[in-house]
């Protein structure tokens, strides 16, 4: 096995109820993959099990090549930041990142770095019982860099913080990924991860519903493109009925725009087409978001039946 | 450094922050004081005056007082991580939970070692200004015994604790299982001994059984290691009375408190090993 996760049939059961459910993955190196469900999809068990915290109840999994369950070892090549993350409030935050080096056997060295690279170098000698929820994710982030991990999990990483704090965070995540390490990132926040993302797991109710690139993903849901165009005055009732019989539907949006639904077979000759068109003033193109993809593979949590069932 | 270590520099380090250990010193070195100071008070003569009778009465106090701090300074120590969020991040790092606990029970037995160290030693140091005479070197090795022995005994509750702490849902009911640990070990295990012995009425048997029994209690074996070493006449109780015929080997004792610190310690172990996080 030579990708830094590989699982094939993982299971986990807690008696009756099957946290996960034969999922069979690959996650790569130097990619930076999203871990996506609904609460209760099987995240936090996979991370467990990819932690070695537990163990499976079935199937295989392969951690950077070893199987993790109780491989101390193997977990000073992991870096994982916990959701919410919390720390010994009466620790400073040199000092707690000292104690964790030491645990981790990595080079104190690094703590001084760490500090400076999540922007907390100011606040190093202040109790972490002091800082703010942001900077205490910042800080998660920086013990999870601790001993320059090869595999980095982080789990909710941007929770508490604000837009410049989160920009920090994926600029890190993609330092990462430059230096070849591989990156799992458990987030809800579909819009803000998926420019910082590579391929996605999307787990529901344990099992896993989809798996790869975003560009893989996107071709198999073959999800329309939103095009919104701005007519000329005047033109619109006109330009609507031309689209229509052209086998476009067109819907006006309150800014006076209209909106069509491009299919992506033949998107690149209906751009074209409106490009020619004279009455078209202005056009955008928006491809599928991760959000719709996410619905299109019926993510969401399960329904009320489905989990009386 | 092996994370075991590391751990228990760690709470070690706490236990002094939290002010603990140097608030048990005071406790410690005070207790001890006002015993020795006051503890011929009714014969109508204050002062450093029998040796004997002080270290007496500071284990009878000491069998109360250091089982119950061993509890209290431990009962948190893996609900309490629990509880605050920062046990699975401590799990993602490389050390078992085995060690984990081992780091934290040998972190909080060091704070109170140096602290019924650094209390008593203080103490003594004070007498032995206040009046130099009354020391010799016997009563050094009792104090030494003492100080050894109080330390294992804290040693067997901070395992206790870590056993609470592993087999329990959150803090709250830690605390209240400690102080169930606590009343049934240092007074309920005794008054039903006693119990036994007077419904019997002092049976061959029982007179046989009883010395056996004390065994089963930490506590007990505590109060055996330091009042058995003691001369008649100095203050000896009930205890030692009851127990007068038999003779238990020092050896027996210390080995007996020695394995009362490990065993709860190491079903913590295996416990929170086993324990589905």
């Amino acid at each position: 096995m030579n990708h830094p996760i590989e699982c094939h049939a993982l299971a986990k059961r807690y008696g009756e109820l099957a946290a996960l459910d034969g999922v069979s993955a690959t996650v790569p190196r130097g990619q930076v993959i999203g871990l996506l469900g609904h609460n209760g999809a099987g995240k936090s068990t996979l991370i467990k099990l990819i932690l070695g915290l537990i163990a499976p109840s079935g199937g295989q999994l392969e951690v950077l090549g070893q199987s993790p369950w109780r491989a101390h070892a193997l977990r000073r090549r992991i870096g994982y930041l916990p959701e919410s993350a919390t720390f010994y409030g009466n620790l400073s935050g040199r000092e707690l990142l000292d104690y964790l080096a030491r645990l981790k056997q990595a080079p104190r060295t690094q703590v001084a770095t760490l500090l400076e690279r999540v922007g907390l170098a100011h606040a190093a000698d202040r109790r972490v019982g002091t800082y703010s929820k942001g900077m205490r994710q910042r800080l998660g982030l920086a013990q999870a860099l601790l001993g320059s991990p090869e595999l980095v999990l982080l789990d909710e990483p941007t929770t508490g913080l604000d837009p410049q704090a989160t920009r920090e965070l994926y600029r890190i995540v993609g330092e990462l990924r430059a230096d070849g390490r591989c990156v799992l990132v458990s987030s809800h926040l579909l819009a803000e991860l998926e420019p910082h993302i590579d391929g996605a797991l999307i787990l529901r109710q344990g099992k896993l519903l989809a798996a790869g690139s975003l560009h893989a993903l996107g071709d198999q849901a073959a999800l329309p493109a939103q095009v919104l165009l701005r007519p000329r005055e005047q033109t619109m009732p006109e330009l609507i009925a031309r689209l229509e019989t052209n086998g476009l539907s067109a819907q006006a949006r309150p800014d006076g725009r209209l909106e069509l639904q491009v299919p992506r077979a033949g998107k690149l000759r209906v751009l074209r087409e409106l490009l020619a068109d004279p009455a078209i003033v202005d056009l955008d193109v928006r491809e599928p978001t991760l959000a719709q993809l996410y619905d299109w593979l019926g993510a969401g949590p399960p329904s009320t039946a489905e989990v009386a069932a | 450094m092996n994370p075991i270590l590391t751990v228990a520099a760690k709470e070690f380090r706490d236990d002094f922050r939290n002010r603990w250990t140097i608030a048990l010193t005071i406790l410690f070195a005070l207790l001890a004081l006002g015993i020795a100071w006051f503890g011929s008070a009714a014969a109508g003569r204050v002062g450093f005056t029998s040796f004997d009778a002080t270290l007496a009465s500071l284990t009878t106090l000491g069998a109360f007082v250091i089982p119950l701090i061993g509890l209290l300074i431990a009962y948190g120590s893996i609900v309490g991580e629990r509880d605050d969020g920062t046990l699975l991040l401590m799990l993602s790092y490389p050390l078992s939970r085995g060690q984990l606990v081992a780091g934290k029970f040998l972190g909080h037995c060091g704070a109170l070692a140096a602290a019924t160290l650094a209390g008593f030693g203080l103490a003594v140091a004070i007498m032995q200004w206040m009046q130099p005479p009354a020391q010799t070197m016997q009563a050094w090795l009792q104090i030494g015994r003492f100080i050894l022995s109080a330390s294992l005994l804290g040693a067997s509750f901070v395992g206790l604790a870590c056993l609470i702490s592993v087999q329990t849902a959150d803090k709250s009911r830690a605390a209240g299982l400690a102080l169930v640990g606590w009343l049934v070990s240092v007074v309920l295990f005794d008054l039903a001994l006693l119990a036994l012995l007077v419904v019997s009425g002092g049976n061959p048997l029982e007179r046989a059984v009883y010395p056996y029994l004390l065994l089963f209690n930490p506590v007990d074996v505590f109060r055996l290691v330091n009042l058995t070493a003691l001369g008649d006449g100095a203050g000896n109780d009930l205890l030692t009375g009851m127990t007068a015929h038999h003779n238990y080997s020092p050896a027996l004792l210390y080995a007996l408190l020695l394995g009362w610190a490990v065993a709860p310690f190491a079903w913590a172990m295996l416990a929170f090993r086993r324990k589905e996080i």
